[in-house]
């Protein structure tokens, strides 16, 4: 959902590389009517809204899964692409001009490594190097790409630094349309929003370059769609998120903005079971509740890695695949946030597998 | 031990007696030391800095991509960055801005943007990003945004926040200065900005000026290169930081390699001043060996005290000379910024390192030197039977061994056949060889020509005049000289040597000043150049301004001239295109020609003609009727070499074609400069008044012809400020060098002072004698030093200077210098003598003569 936008340090970014989050987040607060604004009356129409929407500020596309190696090795996998408008050289016909920036983020979760791996690529769009296309999934980062093909399948291909991975995810399901048929608020003021969907329940094919073996591997993904111009509270401090594929083939999607002052701010959850029927759950139907924490030996910041999630009557706990999914990226782009594989229990039952984001727990937001 | 002790003895007898002798030839070693380390030192720490700054700006990559042209099509970028093997492709496009007037200064240095995509830039760890204030990290990307370096901002005296005013063309342009640039080196001026908003900003659209790669692991470099090279052809480089380097190197290796052989020449000068005062000593004490030698000492242990003084005087001088170096090269950092005032190495703050090994060379060789100098004279000295030692008046016969005249002429010999080599890796070695050689052959057949010499006036002037009318104390001057050359011969060797030199580069430096003067009129006809900042790949002026220049009635004609910069061999600096409009039927009149030209009538239809200036000869290897090919536009066309002509302004080549055939190629209006001819009824201001009334006119920079003419000469000048100052240094030690070895010769011949007051000469008479005596001497110094001097300075005009720099020049003569330098040593040798010569006849005539028996 919102992923890790807003919770990095927006001090001076003294090293000369350009801290794509902070851009990112000065993009979320900026009032700037040049960027088109969410409105509740929009109706997602498909496939032009599986593509890009320029004309909003931001926009990404995010995956995350379990895997499963022949040898029944566990692994967790992330990948994300990113669009962003800068709202500069709107009026420059240079083809160098960049109007709009490509990121990517990509992680890999090993047990038998004990902590995450991660590799991120940044870039201006054009010359065919790196782009957004709109009318269809279609995002390309030099070799790094996420497209959705004819039959609905999206394949993505990762070549980061520590490994590599090369993946097809089926939709088994129809999409899951998040919010109020796809707009979905993030905050008390109604355009505190964005346009959001997601596929749950992605069947996972494909290969995994890894420690210098290449790997077989097959597995449950979970796709979000996300994009908006403008959607976080000035008074948030984070957030908790997490969706789940359950095992019976329904789904989750619970998320927390916490506020400055402690508590939450706004909350959201939505459920589909298997047969297709979606519940929505408000704010004051939501509730996260710290089980363990972790302290990161890296930033010494505590992460509640274990929670206890109620959401309506139904409540789940949620166990780590690993403490260490702490993604510190601070030497480079400054972000710093935990987004970890999850196993999810109810009464000691193992009924399904997630993944949890962790924002904003090393330094509160800063403006 | 007791050798030891007895050494020692000797050693602090022999200085305590003659200390003022002593201290001169340490400061003459530490001088030249001083001097060469100083010069090396600084040189050393610009050139690093330099390079520095130079590797700064092109970042660490495995290739580099970049075309024949200065800047070339983008669309290659996208090609290259998904080629095969290729990890990363960083698109770069570096140009350079002209800055307002009132911070160019004399050496019209202009700003250097780099335009780059900082989020490839980052990858590529190139040191050059801006850094954001007032967390506007959004600024990177901003289009309307510069970043500047610390010693630019310095430079513009801006900071950040404040607008910084440029001209894209006649058009102005203001950026913001949104903060400061990682890793610049201090002293660096250069800007940073986004590569898109650089693009539009500057009016460089759709080019780049090169391109970065990075390789995947495991790709085979050399296999890599020779394909990329086939696939983008011939119009394309593909190059390694190495070759960069070597650019960068080759820029200014011409000017390091001769200032550091000019720096040597003090060092050169001082060993003859050692090699004089030694052999005086040595001959003086004489007795002294021969005692030594009778009561037991061995020749090699003689041998050995003598080195063992040299050995002295050598570390003393030397390690003084490493301090004083290192002092001076501080000082004349922290003044001049280590760019002795060359241009070569413009806008840098090099800091300076004390470099071992180059003091360890300076060390070494002023050791060397003092070593040889005490040597020389003593190997001959002992060979002499001990007996013959310990009688007076054998100190001349001593002398007469060093002279070899046949071993002199041989060095002459091997000097003039040396000169007729070419050059080893384009450095001049065997002209500095020849010129060491003359200088060898010149002193060493001074003895013989002292001898031949004063015989024959001697002899002339007794067969018109008899003995009987000469003047005693002449006759008696001309006698000696005749009679004891050697003596005569080694205190002429400082004179000679410096005085040569001197004349070798007063000859050269005028005849250089002269060529340029002369090539500046040449070069510059017009009344007035009008330039404008360039607009991105194009000149500064389109068609619609070149029409409003022509239209202004002020002026009997304007000249367009269209400038660009070549890269036509990727190892070596940039070579620079002139078009403009050649006359045909005249084209001596507008160029310096030198040499054939090919004439319009000999002119096939079809062929277009380009000339070339001397350093394509020597670079390029590019001959009149020669086909070349030359890119324009994107794009590569033959030419034919029409001509070959002089220029001074462009060391590393320049190419005029005609102005019609670069635009009929090139598809390129646009010019950036205009050379205008003032009507005859016009004056100066009003000429000036009437090109600023343009609509454009405040964006002109507008130059008088004399003014650029003045200024060139004034920067010529300048770069040879650090020549003059050497050639003084070296004429100082020959001074001391006359100085020290005629008070020394005045010692030694106390004896000889008595007893000519003892047969009735008076001590004025005696003082007369030597006064004439030293005259004669150094007007015979004179002589040599000149015709040496005359010689040096044709192998440093017609082979050091093309050979090094690649132009030729002509010879001129600067008489009046020279006569004036000859005067100031004519008088200050005879000073010489007469101090040292009182002194010397001071003491009691009988008490002299004693020493004797």
């Amino acid at each position: 959902m919102l992923k890790r936008f807003c919770q990095y340090n927006l001090r001076i970014v003294a090293l000369g590389v350009f801290s794509w989050s902070a851009l990112l987040s000065s993009a979320l607060f900026a009032e700037n009517q040049r960027f088109a604004q969410v409105s509740p009356e929009y109706t997602l129409l498909f496939p032009r809204d599986y593509g890009a929407h320029p004309d909003f500020r931001i926009e990404w596309w995010y995956v995350t899964g379990w895997l499963e190696t022949t040898d029944n090795q566990e692994l967790g996998f992330q990948v994300t692409f990113f669009r962003t408008a800068t709202g500069y050289h709107s009026d420059n016909p240079s083809r160098f001009a960049p109007k709009q920036l490509i990121i990517a983020h990509a992680a890999l979760s090993d047990p038998a490594l004990g902590r995450l791996i991660y590799d991120e690529k940044t870039m201006r769009s054009g010359f065919g190097l790196a782009y957004a296309r709109e009318g269809n999934t279609d995002v390309k980062l030099d070799n790094w790409y996420l497209l959705r093909e004819s039959d609905g399948r999206y394949v993505t291909e990762i070549h980061a630094e520590n490994f590599a991975f090369n993946l097809s995810l089926m939709p088994t399901q129809a999409i899951l349309l998040q919010g109020e048929n796809g707009f979905s608020r993030k905050g008390p003021e109604i355009n505190q929003a964005s346009y959001y969907y997601s596929e749950p329940q992605l069947k996972v094919l494909g290969k995994v370059v890894h420690r210098g073996k290449t790997l077989e591997v097959r597995g449950h993904a979970w796709l979000d769609h996300e994009w908006s111009s403008e959607i976080l509270d000035r008074r948030a401090e984070g957030w908790d998120w997490v969706s789940v594929n359950l095992n019976d083939g329904s789904s989750l999607m619970v998320f927390q903005i916490r506020s400055k002052t402690g508590g939450k701010l706004w909350a959201n959850a939505t459920r589909r079971d298997a047969k297709g029927r979606v519940t929505y759950f408000r704010s004051d139907q939501v509730e996260f509740s710290p089980k363990r924490t972790w302290k990161s030996p890296h930033t010494k910041a505590v992460y509640p890695v274990e929670m206890r999630v109620r959401v309506g009557d139904t409540e789940w706990r949620l166990v780590p695949l690993l403490d260490d999914q702490e993604l510190d990226a601070r030497s480079s782009t400054r972000a710093v946030y935990w987004e970890g594989a999850v196993t999810v229990f109810q009464d000691r039952r193992r009924v399904g597998r997630g993944y949890l984001e962790l924002t904003g727990y090393v330094q509160p937001l800063k403006l | 031990m007791k050798v030891l002790a007895l050494s020692c003895w000797l050693l602090v007898g022999e200085w305590r007696a003659r200390f003022m002798q002593i201290s001169v030839v340490i400061m003459a070693i530490a001088l030249g030391v001083a001097l060469g380390f100083a010069i090396h030192l600084v040189i050393d720490a610009a050139f690093n800095e330099f390079s520095a700054a130079s590797k700064n700006l092109s970042g660490q990559s495995d290739f580099q991509v970049y075309g024949k042209q200065r800047y070339f099509d983008e669309s290659v970028y996208p090609e290259l960055a998904k080629y095969e093997g290729v990890d990363l492709a960083n698109p770069v496009l570096e140009f350079t801005v002209s800055v307002p007037a009132e911070y160019r200064g004399e050496g019209d240095h202009p700003l250097k943007i780099l335009g780059i995509d900082m989020f490839r830039a980052a990858d590529m760890s190139l040191d050059l990003l801006g850094i954001s204030v007032d967390d506007q990290q959004m600024d990177g990307l901003s289009d309307d945004a510069i970043f500047l370096s610390p010693a630019a901002m310095e430079w513009l005296r801006v900071k950040p926040g404040d607008m910084l005013q440029l001209n894209v063309g006649t058009q102005p342009l203001v950026l913001r200065i949104a903060g400061g640039v990682t890793r610049a080196r201090v002293g660096q001026r250069v800007a940073v900005m986004d590569i898109g908003a650089a693009q539009w900003r500057f009016n460089y659209l759709g080019v780049l000026s090169r391109v970065d790669l990075k390789l995947g692991v495991g790709i085979h470099r050399a296999a890599f290169k020779e394909k990329l090279e086939q696939d983008l052809g011939e119009y394309f480089y593909v190059a390694e930081i190495a070759d960069q380097e070597t650019r960068v190197a080759s820029m200014s290796r011409a000017y390091r390699v001769n200032l550091n052989m000019l720096s040597l020449v003090a060092l050169f000068t001082g060993s003859f001043l050692v090699f004089s005062t030694q052999a005086l000593s040595i001959t003086r004490r004489q007795g002294q060996f021969a005692l030594l030698r009778v009561l037991g000492f061995t020749q090699q242990q003689l041998l050995r005290q003598i080195i063992i003084e040299g050995i002295a005087l050598g570390v003393i001088g030397s390690l003084v000379g490493l301090l004083l170096g290192y002092g001076l090269a501080e000082l004349v950092i922290q003044l001049f910024d280590g760019d002795l005032g060359s241009s070569f190495f413009p806008s840098i703050q090099p800091s300076l390192h004390f470099d071992l090994y180059a003091g360890l060379f300076y060390f070494v060789i002023g050791l060397s030197v003092t070593v040889f100098g005490s040597m020389l004279p003593a190997r001959s000295m002992l060979r002499m039977n001990p007996t013959e030692g310990l009688k007076s008046g054998n100190v001349n016969r001593a002398i007469e061994r060093i002279s070899m005249p046949w071993l002199a002429v041989i060095c002459l010999i091997i000097a003039i056949f040396l000169v007729q080599l070419p050059s080893i890796d384009e450095l001049p070695v065997f002209g500095y060889l020849a010129i060491a050689l003359l200088l060898i052959g010149g002193i060493g057949l001074m003895p013989y020509l002292v001898a031949k010499f004063f015989t024959f006036v001697l002899c002339s002037i007794t067969g018109i005049f008899g003995y009987e009318r000469l003047h005693t104390t002449t006759m008696m001057a001309l006698v000696r000289l005749a009679n004891i050359p050697g003596q005569a011969s080694i205190a002429l060797s400082g004179v000679l040597v410096s005085f040569s030199l001197m004349v070798a580069m007063a000859i050269m430096v005028l005849s250089f000043r002269i060529s340029v003067s002369d090539w500046l009129e040449h070069v510059l006809p017009a009344d007035f150049y009008v330039r404008a900042a360039d607009s991105g790949v194009a000149g500064g002026f389109e068609r619609d301004e070149q029409k409003a220049i022509n239209e202004l009635s002020e002026f009997l004609r304007v000249d367009f001239l269209r400038y660009q910069q070549l890269v036509l061999d990727p190892e070596r600096p940039e070579i620079t295109l002139i078009a403009r409009h050649v006359d045909m039927s005249d084209v001596r009149k507008t160029l310096p020609i030198v040499g054939e030209i090919i004439a319009s009538d000999q002119w096939s239809g079809n062929e277009r003609p380009v000339w070339v200036s001397e350093a394509m000869v020597d670079l390029y290897g590019y001959t009149v009727g020669k086909q070349i090919m030359i890119p324009l536009g994107g794009a590569l066309y033959p030419f034919v070499v029409a001509g070959i002509w002089r220029d001074y302004g462009r060391q590393f080549g320049a190419i005029q074609i005609q102005l019609s055939d670069y635009q009929q190629l090139s598809d390129d209006w646009s010019v950036n400069t205009a050379a205008l001819w003032m009507q005859s009824n016009i004056t100066v201001n009003d000429a000036n008044t009437a090109l600023q009334q343009l609509t454009f006119g405040n964006t002109l920079e507008i130059m008088q012809s004399k003014a650029i003419r003045d200024n060139s000469l004034k920067i010529f000048d300048r770069s040879f400020a650090v020549t003059y100052l050497l050639e003084m240094i070296a004429v100082v030690i020959g001074l001391l060098g006359v100085a020290a070895s005629f008070s020394a010769q005045m010692l030694a011949r106390t004896s000889e002072f008595g007893m000519l007051r003892h047969i009735g000469v008076t001590r004025s008479q005696i003082l007369v004698l030597l006064t004439t005596e030293s005259c004669l001497l150094t007007v015979l110094g004179v002589v040599l030093g000149f015709v040496l001097g005359w010689s040096i300075s044709l192998i440093l005009i017609f082979i050091i200077n093309p050979q090094s720099f690649h132009w030729t020049m002509q010879l001129y003569m600067p008489w009046g210098w020279l006569m004036l330098i000859a005067g100031i040593m004519l008088v200050s040798a005879s000073v010489t003598a007469l101090i040292a010569g009182r002194s010397a006849i001071s003491g009691n005539a009988v008490r002299a003569v004693r020493e004797d028996w």
